[in-house]
């Protein structure tokens, strides 16, 4: 072997983001094994919320002195750009304000190792102690979000999608109400996670025999080159795909999202329905338009079927569902199809390209803010058993709470797309530049994105309906005699549900900011 | 015909560029009281009073800015944010008619807000009250300000809110309640014609923003059918919310709220609205002799006559007011349909009677305050020593109303009668049949309240309202006296709005003539309505108890039967209509709709099935999604 091995080259500043939060997650693991008992919270909530806010400030710090890289970094392994920033401001703003929901007390349980419904279950309750393991798994989760959507080549992604995974894997057993249903969650999601990263590594395995290499530059390369219809060439995207439209609950991969949205901790939802959705879409975006940019005529029709199909199981299935987070579950998977409407309006056209993506990340801002601060709300209507979480429990609710009950009923607009909301000018955004890629000339799909635009607006009416069902169950019911209680909020509950309600109100009414950041964002594309 | 002037960008920034703070002012102030709730009780009232008076500021420096442009660079257009993507900017029109109206609503509601300080002293709610009258005044500010039918509509939504609110501030009487529900319905009719106005102007010109349609317009002038629906459509909205016929019936009820919100809303600005959408549209779709100009102004002259004649039965002092509300308001719509020739007429008469308007109701709510809030004048009576604060400023803005010579009333309403007379001559001497009648009802409401013999209450011991109320009252008696002589005479108002809303050519200008034969007859009308009412009322007893009265008495009372007409015309038809529709909807619609939901519900419920819960299930659909993907990928690789 004449090949020395060569020290790699790490931009630390660049990466300092990402670093900061594994750094502060691997203090947090120390400060598990080192500190008392009853000094460990007060060690790690600020340093989760500082590492994170600190995070967040190096973001902007890069955005402001304008130093975006335009090239990947850590030799090829990580891709810095525009949107990559964009996407982590927003992970660390909504893992920042999912960290205030986890700090509440009554989340999580005691002894995650007792059997449920034991002696040694009350015991642990009794001692009044919990996990503060959360909050270092917490801030692994983030950061393998923060790597997955940034990553430049597959085993990269892989790495960041498992670091992602595993941590929520976790945390979604530690519920301390309803183990049970918390515990199946939390197995269901590790044997379909598992089952999916399989997928996912099996057709890196396949491009990497295609390419001979697993580079996001390399694989582009190879397509220009080499022939399209090479069967391995297709088998590995299909399963690369399989993995990823897993994790962005897209149908037919879609069944986990409703056992585990209903099963975890409520503020560990939230994080999943938001930041893990955001690294997704992101991850996403990373391999199809950079990677696989160039057979964009093969995969746009199969892409098209999946988008249709998401949208409309998405918003049938959450008619009948009976449980709030089942149905919030549901409306994320519709909200997946329309996301992927936008991953669809690409081709090779670079003002279409950062049009469609600005729209996509515009949509991410503005629902995964709406998200979280609906799970918040739900975190405060409770029975004497846990949360109120049968749709039932939420009758008369505006008479009862009618501030929390009208926040509620705001965000359910957004999420239904109603003008003056964030979510309608999201869902405008995303439609549109869907219609604009379809009418540019050389557009292999063109009447057919029109087409699944109004499947899109279709499946927006039908979700409509069940999102309005809620708000007449909450305004035009009669309350329950025994109906839940709503728990004296927290600070922390407080300051996500007013943020999220103030980027929801604010973008509603001057979107152009928030519009102009994503712009700025997608001007540049993706790093090839 | 001098047509307007173009509208040019705002690019410096100055006064003109921070003109939003103009609107950001009440509203902050509003959002701060709403959200910070109990909190404020102690200093509400004064933030309050503070934004309203800072918003004035801002409307005075950017009029003084906006009057050392030249003449045709006075319609500045700020744009401030993309709202819409691709369709409609946020933006500010400053120009001569919209700061004028700024002008007034700021000024006239400043002097409201600080008036209602004292009024509403004794409110536990007093804060609560403020930061409605603060989301009023931001709201009329987008309505008169914003560039384009978007932005008019939101604050004409919102003017619609702040009225429904205050309306029903006093919700635990029902009739209050009721009264806001009826001004919310009532509105509704005229917002839906604005709507499906808006829709037709930007089907027709593809923009609702004001520099684009007059560019457009200028281009090549509109004719036909689109032209008369927008104009037909835009003055329903129009008559919605200035309480014109076939729409007035709500805002006699509306005088259920504070008397403050009565003088502000329902008097000075809110209602006017109307007027200031028919200028502001006027020149774009008024074509000169068009039916729709002459809808405007047959609307105006039949309402300025029904607001006077139910002005004369009224012995509810607030729905007197309110009814001689709806008939100055029929001057002003008769001045807008008469085109450039009455706009800075019908503008001139809109602004002082903003001020002598709100003069009088305050001082009804100042007679009120003292008289346990009595609203009901034969229990008033020589007041006028009692109250002479009060009284004096209340008679200034009496004689300006009815027209007295050298008062503001006088010039503004005599440029409206004089140019109506001219150009449409049966409608011009129906306005001077309904001086004549403000004459005598004017008359009869300041006799009843302030002359004659005492008929109080027994516990009733009227007094001087404190200074914080009765300083707005002289502020807006001097404007009341002086105004109209200052903005009618030498045309100084038409010069000035010409650039907005365009003028005779300089040489056409009226001249202000006191001798014509209009404004004789109007004078004499207004002499004998005004001796007959000190015959009947002020000379003579006052019955305590109204008497029957014969059939015209009633008729009036009774607000023309506009109550029994939209009941037997609409409420019961529309209860017969919603009987059928909701059988048609049970057997018919819901045949479909239920079927079509239960079709959906259905599929959902059997798909749910798939749901199993089991892990091997879904791993299996994951399998077969695989499968298919990777099966539709080599076949659509292979095609």
């Amino acid at each position: 072997m004449n090949d020395a091995v060569v020290a790699p080259t790490i931009e630390y500043g660049t990466l300092a983001p990402m670093l900061l939060v594994f750094g502060a997650a691997v203090v947090g693991v120390l400060v598990e094994a080192f500190a008392p008992r009853y000094l460990r919270k007060s060690i790690h909530v600020p340093l989760t919320l500082l590492s994170l806010a600190g995070a967040f400030a190096l973001v902007i710090l890069q955005v402001v002195k304008g130093a975006v890289p335009t090239a990947p970094v850590a030799m090829g392994a990580v891709a810095v750009d525009g949107p990559s920033l964009f996407i982590w401001g927003v992970i660390l703003v909504l893992s920042f304000v999912c960290v205030l929901m986890i700090n509440d007390e009554g989340h999580f349980v005691a002894s995650a190792a007792a059997v449920p419904g034991s002696a040694d279950e009350e015991e642990a309750e009794a001692a009044g102690g919990s996990h503060t393991e959360v909050y270092p798994l917490v801030l692994f989760a983030v950061g393998g979000m923060l790597l997955f959507p940034a990553s430049h080549d597959l085993l990269t992604m892989f790495v960041g999608l498992e670091v992602m995974s595993l941590p929520l894997y976790l945390l979604c057993g530690l519920a301390r109400r309803r183990r049970l249903l918390s515990q199946e969650a939390s197995m269901k999601y590790f044997l379909l996670g598992a089952f999916s990263s399989a997928f996912f590594l099996y057709g890196t395995a396949m491009i990497y025999g295609y390419a001979g290499t697993v580079s996001f530059t390399g694989i582009n390369k190879a397509l220009a080159t080499g022939s399209l219809l090479d069967p391995i060439l297709l088998l590995g995207l299909s399963l690369l795909g399989v993995g990823l439209l897993f994790k962005i609950g897209a149908a037919p991969f879609q069944a986990w999202k409703p056992d585990v949205y209903q099963g975890a901790p409520t503020p560990i939802t939230a994080l999943m329905a938001s930041g893990t959705l955001v690294a997704a879409v992101g991850a996403l975006l990373r391999v199809f338009w950079v990677a696989l940019g160039n057979m964009d005529w093969d995969w746009r029709p199969v892409m098209w079927a999946v988008a249709a199909l998401t949208m409309v199981v998405g918003a049938i299935l959450a008619i009948t569902q009976t449980d709030i987070k089942r149905m919030l579950a549901y409306s994320s998977i519709a909200h997946a199809g329309f996301l992927l409407i936008g991953v669809m309006a690409t081709f090779d056209k670079t003002a279409q390209n950062s049009k469609s993506l600005s729209a996509i990340l515009f949509y991410l801002l503005v629902y995964s803010l709406a998200t979280v601060g609906a799970f918040a709300v739900v975190t405060m209507v409770r029975d004497p058993g846990g949360e109120a979480g049968h749709l039932s429990r939420w009758a008369g609710l505006g008479k009862r709470a009618p501030i929390l009950a009208g926040i509620f009923a705001f965000f359910l607009l957004a999420f239904a797309g109603i003008p003056l909301t964030s979510g309608f000018f999201g869902k405008y955004a995303v439609f549109a530049a869907a219609l604009a890629s379809g009418s540019e000339a050389g557009d292999s799909l063109g009447g057919w994105m029109t087409g699944l635009v109004v499947v899109g607006v279709i499946a927006s009416a039908i979700a409509a309906f069940f999102y309005v069902r809620v708000i007449v169950l909450m305004f035009f019911s009669e309350p329950a005699a025994d109906g839940p209680s709503i728990a004296v909020p927290s600070t922390g509950t407080v300051a996500v549900i007013a943020i999220s309600l103030l980027v929801t109100v604010g973008v509603g009414l001057f979107p152009q900011p928030m519009l102009d950041l994503a712009n700025q964002a997608a001007s540049g594309l993706f790093i090839r | 015909m001098e047509s307007p002037a173009e509208i040019v960008q705002h690019t410096a920034g100055g006064m003109i560029g921070a003109s939003w703070l103009m609107i950001a002012f009440p509203l902050l102030g509003a959002a701060i009281l709403l959200i910070l709730g109990r909190m404020t009780n102690r200093w509400g009232h004064l933030l309050g009073v503070a934004m309203s008076l800072a918003s004035f500021v801002v409307a005075v420096l950017t009029f003084l800015e906006l009057i050392g442009l030249p003449a045709d660079q006075r319609r500045q257009a700020v744009r401030l944010y993309e709202f819409i993507p691709g369709m409609v900017d946020m933006g500010l029109l400053i120009d001569p008619l919209s700061i004028s109206f700024a002008l007034l609503i700021t000024g006239v509601g400043s002097l409201i807000h600080i008036y209602s300080i004292g009024y509403m002293a004794h409110d536990p709610e007093r804060r609560r009250f403020f930061s409605y009258l603060n989301l009023f005044v931001a709201a009329m500010l987008l309505l008169v300000l914003a560039h384009n039918y978007v932005g008019l509509f939101i604050g004409w939504e919102g003017v619609g809110l702040a009225s429904y609110l205050l309306i029903g501030f006093w919700q635990f009487k029902p009739s209050a309640a009721v009264a806001a529900k009826k001004a919310f319905i009532v509105n509704r009719v005229g917002d839906f014609g604005l709507l499906v106005g808006m829709f037709i102007i930007l089907a027709t010109f593809h923009t609702l923003t004001f520099s684009d349609l007059g560019a457009q317009i200028a281009k090549s002038p509109p004719s036909g059918g689109a032209i008369t629906a927008i104009g037909l459509l835009l003055l329903l909205g129009a008559c919605g919310k200035s309480a014109q016929l076939p729409l007035q019936s709500w805002l006699l009820d509306a005088m259920e709220g504070p008397t403050p919100v009565s003088a502000l809303i329902h008097a000075a600005t809110m209602v006017t609205a109307g007027v200031y959408l028919v200028v502001r549209s006027g020149a774009f779709f008024f074509p000169p002799d068009s039916a729709q100009a002459l809808a405007v102004s047959i609307v105006g002259a039949a309402t300025l006559l029904a607001g006077a004649i139910i002005g004369c039965a009224k012995d509810d002092i607030k729905k007197g007011l309110a009814g001689s509300t709806m008939s100055q308001i029929g001057y002003m719509m008769l001045g807008a349909g008469l085109g450039p020739v009455g706009y800075a007429f019908a503008i001139g008469h809109l602004i002082t009677h903003g001020f002598f308007k709100a003069d009088m109701f305050l001082g009804a709510g100042s007679v009120m305050h003292a008289m346990n809030d009595e609203v009901d004048m034969r229990k008033y009576g020589g007041l006028r020593k009692f109250m002479p604060l009060t009284f004096v400023t209340f008679f200034v803005g009496y004689l300006a109303i009815i027209g007295f010579p050298l008062l503001s009333g006088y010039f503004t309403k005599d440029g409206i009668i004089e140019t109506a007379v001219h150009h449409q001559p049966i409608l011009g001497w129906l306005a001077v049949l309904g001086a004549g009648i403000t004459g005598f009802y004017m008359s009869r409401m300041v006799f009843m309240t302030f002359f004659g013999e005492k008929r109080w209450e027994k516990d009733a011991h009227p007094h001087e309202s404190p200074a914080v109320m009765t300083w707005p009252l002289i502020l807006l008696s001097i404007g009341a006296v002086f105004l109209g002589g200052y903005l009618i005479l030498s045309n100084r108002l038409m010069d000035f709005l010409a650039p907005a809303v365009g003028a005779p050519p300089l040489s056409e200008r009226p001249e202000f003539d006191p001798f014509s034969t209009a404004g004789l007859a109007t004078l004499a009308l207004v002499a004998v309505g005004a001796g007959f009412a000190w015959v009947r009322y002020g000379r003579a007893e006052v019955p305590a108890v109204a008497p029957r009265g014969s059939f015209l008495t009633t008729f009036a009372r009774r607000d023309l039967f506009g109550d029994a007409l939209n009941e037997s015309l609409f409420m019961r038809p529309g209860q017969w209509l919603t009987r059928f529709a909701v059988y048609f909807d049970n057997r018919g619609v819901d045949g479909l709709v239920n079927g079509l939901a239960a079709g959906i519900g259905g599929t959902s419920g059997r798909l749910r099935r798939i749901q199993t819960g089991f892990a091997r299930t879904y791993a299996l659909s994951i399998l077969f999604g695989a499968a298919l993907l990777a099966g539709a990928l080599l076949l659509v690789g292979n095609i």
